[in-house]
């Protein structure tokens, strides 16, 4: 599933999901979401949240052993709908949560994996190891419009025909080329150290983490929109 | 006007006609819309569409001589609206086009012209004796919005200012900077040699051409919502 720490200021969210390819189903999207519930919660100003994971994925995407597992191709259907709502609420979570968000990419990610990392502000990748695929147009699947409004908050131009039309396995440093990722570092320890670094920097600022969500939700207002999130009015001028 | 070729999986689009500036008019429209109406009638998986041109222009923009023949204002200002017509079908022609497109623009290109080779998805260019000039603003032409949300789909920032509004004309070195095109070559064998190679690369991935289509639909949504072009949901999960 996933486990979520205190460490002072920052939240560290440890991503373990299912089997070493840290798979997503319904029950560790929950998970995930309940972890960003408490850190709302508990969150103060100068909080701020980190995401990591270990081993040689980030993660892998949806489970679909659990998705085909059922009888009937309109089950699996079924579950893969419902994976994909679980995973639009835990993206309204991320967007939500009243803190700055770092993601440290230690491996690879597929599919709906490649969502979560990008769901964080700050986003930092090993340099030696990982790629990010966004492997719908090889499985004959179309993005859906949700999830396009979420890709062209993030990127736009020829990054984001690169990122989701080319099917293409995109390592760290061309990330960084098309800024899609922040920085990149080697080794596990490098990118989690330079994330959890990072998560530190942004939490010493001590921002409104009310103030912060309301902004950030700004930058996917697209998204948002879809989804009927509207932006609060906020009353806590320093003028 | 244009001639289509098939070769392999290869739809090759050649821009012809007498004056070799291929400026569009009705007639170079019609041929043009028409040539990717059979390509899609015989696209398969795996096919791809190239446009090349073998002159000093790739296309010059409006025949302004044929829009003058009208005579009166009036006359002149509706026969420019129907080329203006003209090309927003051929854009959407090209955006719902069910298979990747690669445009090599060998020699200059204004205007509609420009449009032309940014409704392909990948545009290399030749890196000298071809510029791309938006001379709208220096004829005292308005950009009108369709083609604008083009432009922001496709280009970003002060790219896109320079390219818009500083009526520059941009060579091949400027352009690649700029992130308009993909690649610069130095003569017209060597930008169609590899035009002709991305198309053969994109089409061995034997990506589903409708997928494909409303995958890229997503990345001009502005664009597709100010056509009209609904996207269409796709059911051919491998899941």
């Amino acid at each position: 599933m996933c486990s979520l720490e205190k460490r002072g200021n920052l939240f560290i969210l440890t991503l373990t999901g299912k089997n070493v390819e840290h798979r997503l189903n319904p029950e560790v999207l929950s998970s995930i979401i309940s972890a960003l519930s408490r850190a709302k919660a508990e969150s103060t100003r100068g909080s701020a949240l980190v995401t990591v994971s270990h081993g040689k994925f980030f993660c892998n995407g949806f489970d679909l052993d659990w998705v085909n597992a059922t009888g009937s191709k309109q089950e699996a259907q079924q579950r893969f709908d419902y994976s994909l709502d679980c995973l639009t609420q835990l993206v309204q979570a991320f967007i939500s949560l009243p803190m700055p968000t770092v993601a440290a990419i230690n491996g690879h990610a597929a599919a709906a994996g490649v969502v979560i990392p990008l769901c964080h502000d700050y986003v930092v990748m090993r340099r030696d190891r990982g790629v990010l695929y966004v492997n719908d147009l090889e499985m004959g699947l179309k993005i859906p419009e949700l999830y396009m409004a979420f890709f062209r908050a993030k990127t736009s131009g020829w990054a984001l025909r690169d990122l989701v039309l080319r099917g293409l396995k995109i390592k760290g440093e061309e990330l960084l080329k098309m800024g899609i990722v922040d920085a990149v570092y080697d080794g596990e320890e490098g990118v989690i150290n330079a994330g959890m670094k990072m998560a530190d920097d942004l939490a010493r600022r001590k921002w409104d983490g009310v103030v912060y969500a309301e902004i950030r939700k700004g930058l996917y207002s697209e998204f948002c929109g879809m989804l009927g999130i509207a932006s609060k009015a906020i009353g806590t001028p320093k003028l | 006007m244009c001639s289509l070729e098939k070769r392999g999986n290869l739809f090759i689009l050649i821009l012809t006609g007498q004056n070799g500036e291929h400026r569009l008019n009705p007639n170079l429209f019609s041929s043009i819309i028409s040539a990717l109406l059979r390509t899609k009638a015989e696209s398969t998986s795996g096919s791809a569409l190239v446009t090349v041109s073998h002159s000093k222009f790739f296309c010059n923009g409006f025949d302004l001589d044929w829009v003058k023949a009208a005579g009166s204002d009036e006359e002149t200002q509706q026969c420019f609206n129907l080329l203006l017509d003209y090309l927003k079908q051929l854009v959407l022609a090209f955006i719902s086009l069910p298979m990747p497109t690669i445009a090599a623009v060998n020699g200059h290109a204004a205007a509609g012209g420009v449009v032309l080779a940014l409704c392909h998805d990948y545009v290399l260019m030749r890196r000298y004796r071809s510029v791309l000039y938006m001379i709208d603003f220096d004829l005292g032409i308005k950009i009108p919005e369709p083609f604008m949300a083009l432009f922001r789909a496709k280009i970003s920032g002060s790219a896109r200012r320079d390219l818009l509004l500083s009526g520059l004309k941009i060579k091949g070195e400027e352009a690649l900077k700029m992130g308009i095109v993909e690649a610069v070559y130095d003569g017209e064998e060597e930008v169609t040699n590899a035009v002709i190679k991305i198309a053969d690369d994109l089409a061995k991935r034997n990506w589903h051409g409708e997928v494909y289509a409303e995958i890229r639909k997503g990345l001009y949504s502005e664009l597709c919502d100010i056509l009209g072009i609904a996207s269409i949901p796709i059911a051919t999960p491998k899941l």
